[in-house]
């Protein structure tokens, strides 16, 4: 994958401290174009810190980083997604008062908008842009299989169906880059299997790159095309996925000695 | 529901059948009491409540947009009535004699609801930064605020224009000219040009606002930022603009309702608009049910109609007020009741 010109995300030297505790250290990442990249580790090893740190929900301490060839210093939550990064949550975060529909179609917030004022008045500009809104949402929950359930409040949604309502809801912000954090956790192997045609599909339909932290290593080795492993907010391995299955440090990391 | 075609069908379908719910209630209100006007079957009491019962409607309504979607406690919605009392009673002052009473009363309600909707983006500023109990606390602060300084100015107007003072000081007053708001003791020879009919036409207008925005791009915003403030921001929502779009357009009622009750009364003085009328509004969007406009719409004419029914009991009438408002608190939140409806719901859909 190395061949390719640039990366859509280069993370260079990127660490955190919070106090005394160093929860990331030196990471260095780089991510292409249309790529499904995991980051795996054990339990504590930092990899939603690192989440955090490339959503700016954290500052990092050192080390910068670089999406579309723009530095992300200074930027904010807001202007991160504005700028084409979404994200999953490992614990589900939706609006669980709204809608399934409604979620996803509040996601188009900075794709398609219209004035408070056309809204008031309904002024043509509202019908037009609403259509718009609700055709895309509805190919979003086709896509994710949640379109019998647009109607239902998202809080009443089976377990399962909220983590792909999570990824719909993302996608619907028109990212060029995704970020999955445990987007199988909870899952039979059947959802799974689902989930990671829903991933590929993804990828391949809106042509974007995907970054995903998961414990599930059938759905890990089955898509990740590359796979980095932390270890104490530290980098231990980088490769293909047979590589990392062969990494004795690896291992060492998961098994223990 | 859902497949049901024709105009019937488009008013009663999930989306709409609130609003037109509500649009139904108050079109049938304002008929019936109309013509119960016009046969001379209101009593003098229940006639003048009237106006008041509008004012207090526009208001609660404002109020849940801002307690109930957007979810920030506020205890402050009277000091937002007071300024668009002032300023209306100002405004509707100033024009007498040159603009005719039905114009003059909508200029009145228009400039009252910007001046308030202004006063509150700039008590927004400061207050939005907190969340919870802190942001209830400090609009509760600005209330009592806001109500100190009208108390304690002084406006007039003459033929050179409009002079202000927040000292007792003695205008040098021209020809004809007379004071608007005489410090603590308010706002005196006010010409009443409220009506019910106005009234009833800014409570539609209120529901239109705030049902609109519900169910479009800024609504949207609104519910998510008060639903999951942190998956609100990761998919670029801007909190802080949401926030106080809502405690903007919320005060803005609350000035225009404001507006209204000033003009309805000969005399008005700002003490009216202590925080117990910012609590009394909050109970009537709380007991009807935060986020239900139906529900406001009733508990503020139950609410509201209540003590001056109770009146015949005296001394008694607080006391018998206060347990009704227990024993609704009761039947609302009793489980039993409340699935028993949910399943009723649930048959009928």
């Amino acid at each position: 994958m190395s061949t390719k010109a640039t990366p859509i995300l280069e993370v260079k030297e990127l660490g955190i401290d919070f106090g005394g505790l160093t929860a990331v250290n030196d990471l260095d990442l780089a991510i292409y174009d249309k790529e499904i990249v995991g980051l795996i580790g054990p339990n504590g090893a930092g990899k939603t810190t690192v989440f955090n740190l490339l959503t700016k929900v954290y500052k990092p301490t050192r080390g910068s980083i670089f999406f579309d060839g723009k530095d992300t210093a200074g930027k904010t939550v807001v202007d991160i997604n504005k700028a084409g990064i979404a994200r999953t949550f490992q614990n589900i975060r939706l609006f669980n008062n709204l809608t399934v529909l409604d979620n996803v179609r509040t996601a188009y917030h900075n794709n398609i908008r219209y004035s408070p004022v056309e809204a008031v008045f309904r002024l043509p500009g509202y019908y037009a842009k609403e259509r718009e809104i609700e055709g895309k949402s509805r190919e979003l929950l086709e896509i994710m299989e949640l379109g019998q359930y647009a109607e239902v409040t998202a809080g009443n949604l089976p377990y399962g169906a909220q983590r792909r309502l999570e990824i719909a809801r993302a996608m619907a912000t028109e990212p060029k880059l995704l970020l999955l954090d445990e987007p199988a956790a909870g899952m039979n192997p059947q959802e799974t299997d689902d989930l990671m045609r829903m991933i590929r599909f993804v990828r391949d339909h809106f042509e974007i790159a995907v970054l995903l932290i998961e414990h599930d290593m059938q759905l890990v080795m089955g898509i990740c095309e590359r796979i980095y492993v932390l270890n104490y907010g530290m980098l231990l391995a980088q490769g293909v996925p047979a590589e990392i299955q062969a990494n004795p440090d690896v291992i060492k990391a998961y098994l223990g000695d | 529901m859902e497949n049901k075609k024709g105009i019937l069908g488009y008013l009663l379908n999930n989306r709409h059948r609130s609003r037109t719910i509500s649009y139904t209630m108050v079109a049938a209100a304002y008929i019936l009491l109309e013509i119960l006007l016009k046969t001379g079957n209101l009593s003098n009491l229940f006639t003048g409540l009237l106006v008041p019962a509008t004012c207090y409607l526009v208001a609660a309504i404002g109020l849940n947009l801002n307690v109930g979607v957007s979810g920030e406690l506020n205890l402050g919605q009277a000091g937002f009535m007071a300024v668009g009392a002032f300023s209306g009673v100002c405004v509707s002052g100033v024009l007498a004699g040159t603009v005719p009473p039905v114009l003059r009363l909508i200029l009145a309600i228009i400039i009252g609801m910007l001046l308030t909707a202004f006063v509150g983006f700039l008590i927004g500023i400061p207050v939005l930064k907190l969340q919870g109990d802190y942001l209830a606390i400090v609009t509760l602060a600005f209330g009592q605020i806001v109500m100190n300084l009208i108390m304690n100015l002084y406006v007039a107007f003459d033929s050179t224009g409009i002079k202000f003072s927040f000292v007792e000081s003695k205008f040098t007053l021209g020809e004809g000219g007379k004071y608007l708001i005489n410090g603590p003791m308010g706002a005196t020879g006010t010409e009443r040009i409220a009506n019910f009919t106005a009234g009833t036409i800014l409570v539609i207008f209120a529901l239109v606002v705030v049902y609109n925005l519900i169910y479009s791009r800024s609504g949207r915003a609104i519910m998510a930022a008060r639903d999951n403030r942190i998956a609100a921001e990761s998919i670029g929502i801007n909190i802080a603009k949401t926030k106080m779009m809502a405690f903007v357009i919320s005060a803005a009622l609350a000035g225009a309702a404001g507006a209204l009750y000033g003009l309805n009364y000969s005399t008005m003085v700002a003490s009216k608009f202590d925080y117990n009328t910012s609590i009394l509004i909050l109970v009537y969007v709380v007991l009807g049910g935060l986020g239900n406009f139906n529900g406001t719409l009733i508990a503020t004419v139950i609410l509201f109609l209540l003590p001056q029914l109770l009146r015949g009991l005296q001394d008694y009438r607080m006391l018998i007020y206060a347990v009704v408002l227990i024993l609704i608190m009761l039947i609302t939140n009793n489980e039993f009741l409340r699935t028993k409806a949910a399943s009723l719901r649930k048959k009928k859909a």
